[in-house]
């Protein structure tokens, strides 16, 4: 994976941090991330990031789990080991509902929680470039990355005139464990004298 | 200035002092990385002590067969049962307050949600304890689970509602564990972050499966939790429904009532409020965060005590009413004699249950008892102490004197290695609840973050000049707020 050249600011108010997302955007940065201790609402927007799709990933998982149950129960009931209870039909949906029901759930849950950890890459044991330790504290970091034409002095300049405090610059390997497999390690150095 | 939202200063704060963000997570990660004090030793060995008792319980039960406890040929399922139905139901506040309440949008959830979703999972783990040691043959436990086998292939019976119990309980257990983690991962990555020690810096290292914070993960994590909450509130009724349909689709007398789940349901959730009051009542205490689980949220919680505690009520009279409207002859035998009647053997749980469920929760009409931690304490104590008659009346009189005078079986009393489980249990229970609370953030670090500028003291202060400006102008800034 490429490591990249991040400039770093950090904001301590919401209030500016949303203008700042606004600024930042208009001036044409690239804005790689906001690392927040907590949720902020409006903010993913702010930032132009589209809705996710986990919940359609729910749903989908929700009812493999219902079809699993139906299925599963059904053959079982009617074709595997056919009982008699009491005489009364062997496929017998109403008695099933609870069980579907709570496949259901399972599958949706288990299936969300995995599928949440693999989209952001979480699991034990994995190291990860954190760009503020405070980000889990009472920061809001906004991390904004280089491309081979950005001037990283007039980027820093410009965090700190848009409220940033804590500004620096960092060399970080951001990325997939299974690795968009960039072919330059450091795009930032490369090309210079092009652009020149 | 931009307010982010709206919070009329009519509402208590929900977090009381001067506070930002950085004393939030000091406030509450203080705890973990301070050594554990005498009271936590003192607590944390009796929990073990007893859990060693329940294990060696449960040993002779294993070894010498179910003939340890005293059940028998009526009264087949004794305390087992009851502590089972008893632990199951103190599980249900913590789901309550962690998925309804979000559905509900209700800010106060976030002082008490990670405590009370930890004791839903401690709760569960007890109570499953209960059903899988009184198969007796434990080493079959497995049977329960539907697979292929060489047996026939011999398949569990999926219309019996004690395998609905089955996948009910494991599923509430497993939805209730994730959703608890997920919420602890960007706390237990704020730890990591401020951890000076190598073993600190490892173990939350770990346990945090390397949370950022990044605005995408935020964005993910917050629908994990809605989608994990919509999931987990039909689930959390179901599962005490699936458990009354243990006794509601049997044909016993005093069992076989439509009106079982949702007075289960009203009941578990009433019993389990009651425990969260215990275990918060203690723990904010010694925890110093009095400023986090205000009095508010013991209010709260009280107002949710005596609405629940007066459905039960209500269930019990629907209860009666019926078995003496029915004219079902056994029916009303088994409420009659077996329950009413005081001067019947067991006549007084009856009444122990009544007393403690229905009548002692009225006093938290008065706000006076709903803000006091000693008579909260105290009523938290008897409501467990109620339900747990609750359950033990409803199985044992109802089988203790049935159809044939003959086989009545008045003389019940468990024996010592049947209470010897039941405090086993209580071992396990508070020894996780000791290690969760040393090393687990026990409020919820980031939802504090997240409703402390529109509902904590000190920015509930400011609201009072945006609500003395005109109406019209305010709401307009309200709507477009971002």
């Amino acid at each position: 994976m490429a490591i990249k050249k991040f400039v770093v600011g950090a904001f301590t108010d919401e209030a500016v941090l949303f203008p700042a997302v606004k600024k930042v955007r208009q001036a044409g940065y690239k804005i790689h991330d906001v690392y927040t201790p907590m949720a902020i609402h409006g903010l993913d927007k702010a930032m132009g990031l589209r809705e996710t799709s986990l919940h359609t990933a729910g749903f989908i998982y929700g009812i493999t789990g219902t079809t699993t149950a139906l299925s599963g129960i059904g053959w079982i009931f009617t074709s595997d080991w056919p009982l008699n209870f009491g005489g009364k039909p062997h496929f017998s949906l109403p008695a099933w509902i609870p069980i579907t029901f709570e496949l259901t759930v399972l599958f949706a849950a288990v299936g969300m929680v995995l599928t949440f950890c693999y989209l952001c890459q979480m699991a034990p044991f994995v190291k990860k470039h954190h760009f503020s330790l405070r980000a889990t504290d009472d920061h809001f970091v906004m991390v904004i990355e280089c491309t081979p034409r950005t001037n990283v002095a007039e980027a820093q300049a410009f965090l700190g005139s848009i409220g940033a405090v804590d500004i620096n610059v960092q060399d970080a390997e951001t990325g997939w464990w299974l690795g968009r497999y960039d072919k330059d390690t450091k795009p930032f150095e490369m090309n210079k004298t092009a652009i020149v | 200035m931009a307010l982010l939202k709206y919070e009329s200063q009519v509402r208590p704060p929900l977090v009381n002092g001067t506070k930002d963000y950085h004393q939030v997570t000091e406030d509450i990660v203080r705890p973990i990385e301070a050594r554990p004090g005498k009271l936590w030793w003192i607590g944390f060995l009796t929990a073990v002590g007893l859990l060693c008792f329940g294990m060696y319980s449960v040993y002779r039960e294993v070894t010498y067969g179910i003939g340890q406890w005293n059940l028998n040929k009526t009264i087949g399922w004794g305390w087992d049962i009851t502590n089972f139905v008893w632990w199951v139901g103190i599980g249900h506040a913590g789901t309550l307050i962690s998925a309804i309440l979000l559905l509900f949008r209700q800010g106060w959830r976030t002082g008490v949600n990670r405590a009370a979703e930890a004791m839903t999972i401690f709760a569960v783990m007890c109570a499953g304890q209960f059903p899988i040691w009184h198969m007796g043959r434990v080493w079959m436990a497995f049977f329960v689970l539907p697979y292929p086998n060489t047996r026939g292939p011999l398949w569990t019976n999926f219309n019996s509602p004690l395998l609905w119990d089955v996948f009910a309980i494991s599923t509430y257990f497993t939805v209730s564990l994730l959703f608890w983690y997920c919420g602890l991962l960007p706390d237990l990555a704020s730890v990591r972050d401020r951890a000076k020690l190598k073993w600190r810096k490892f173990f939350y290292g770990l346990t945090s499966f390397g949370w950022t914070g990044s605005t995408k993960h935020w964005q993910r994590h917050e629908a994990l939790s809605l989608v994990l909450a919509g999931l987990s509130t039909p689930l959390v009724l179901s599962v005490h429904t699936i458990v009354s349909f243990d006794f509601a689709t049997s044909v016993i007398p005093g069992w076989h009532t439509t009106i079982f789940p949702p007075y289960f349901v009203a009941g578990a959730i009433f019993s389990g409020f009651a425990m969260v009051q215990s275990l918060l009542i203690i723990t904010r205490k010694v925890l110093h965060l009095e400023d986090y689980i205000t009095l508010e949220h013991i209010e709260v919680m009280n107002k949710v005590i005596v609405l629940t505690g007066s459905i039960v009520g209500v269930a019990y009279l629907t209860e009666l009413f019926i078995a003496w409207y029915g004219q079902n002859k056994f029916e009303n035998w088994a409420f009659m004699q077996n329950r009413v009647n005081l001067f019947s053997p067991l006549g007084w749980s009856y009444y122990l249950m009544m007393g403690c469920n229905v009548l002692s929760p009225q006093i938290f009409w008065f706000r006076k008892m709903r803000r006091n931690l000693t008579v909260t304490f105290f009523m938290s104590v008897i409501v467990n102490i109620g339900m747990w008659f609750e359950r033990f009346v409803i199985i044992v009189t109802s089988i203790y004197r049935d159809y044939i005078p003959s086989s009545w079986s008045t003389y019940y009393t468990p024996s010592v290695w049947e209470i010897g489980f039941y405090l086993g249990t209580f071992g396990l229970f508070f020894t996780c609840y000791f290690l969760f609370s040393k090393f687990f953030p026990v409020i919820a670090l980031a939802e504090i973050k997240h409703i402390l500028k529109k509902s904590g003291e000190n920015f509930k202060e400011k609201m009072g000049d945006a609500e003395a400006e005109p109406v019209e102008e305010f709401a307009h800034e309200m709507a477009h707020a971002h």
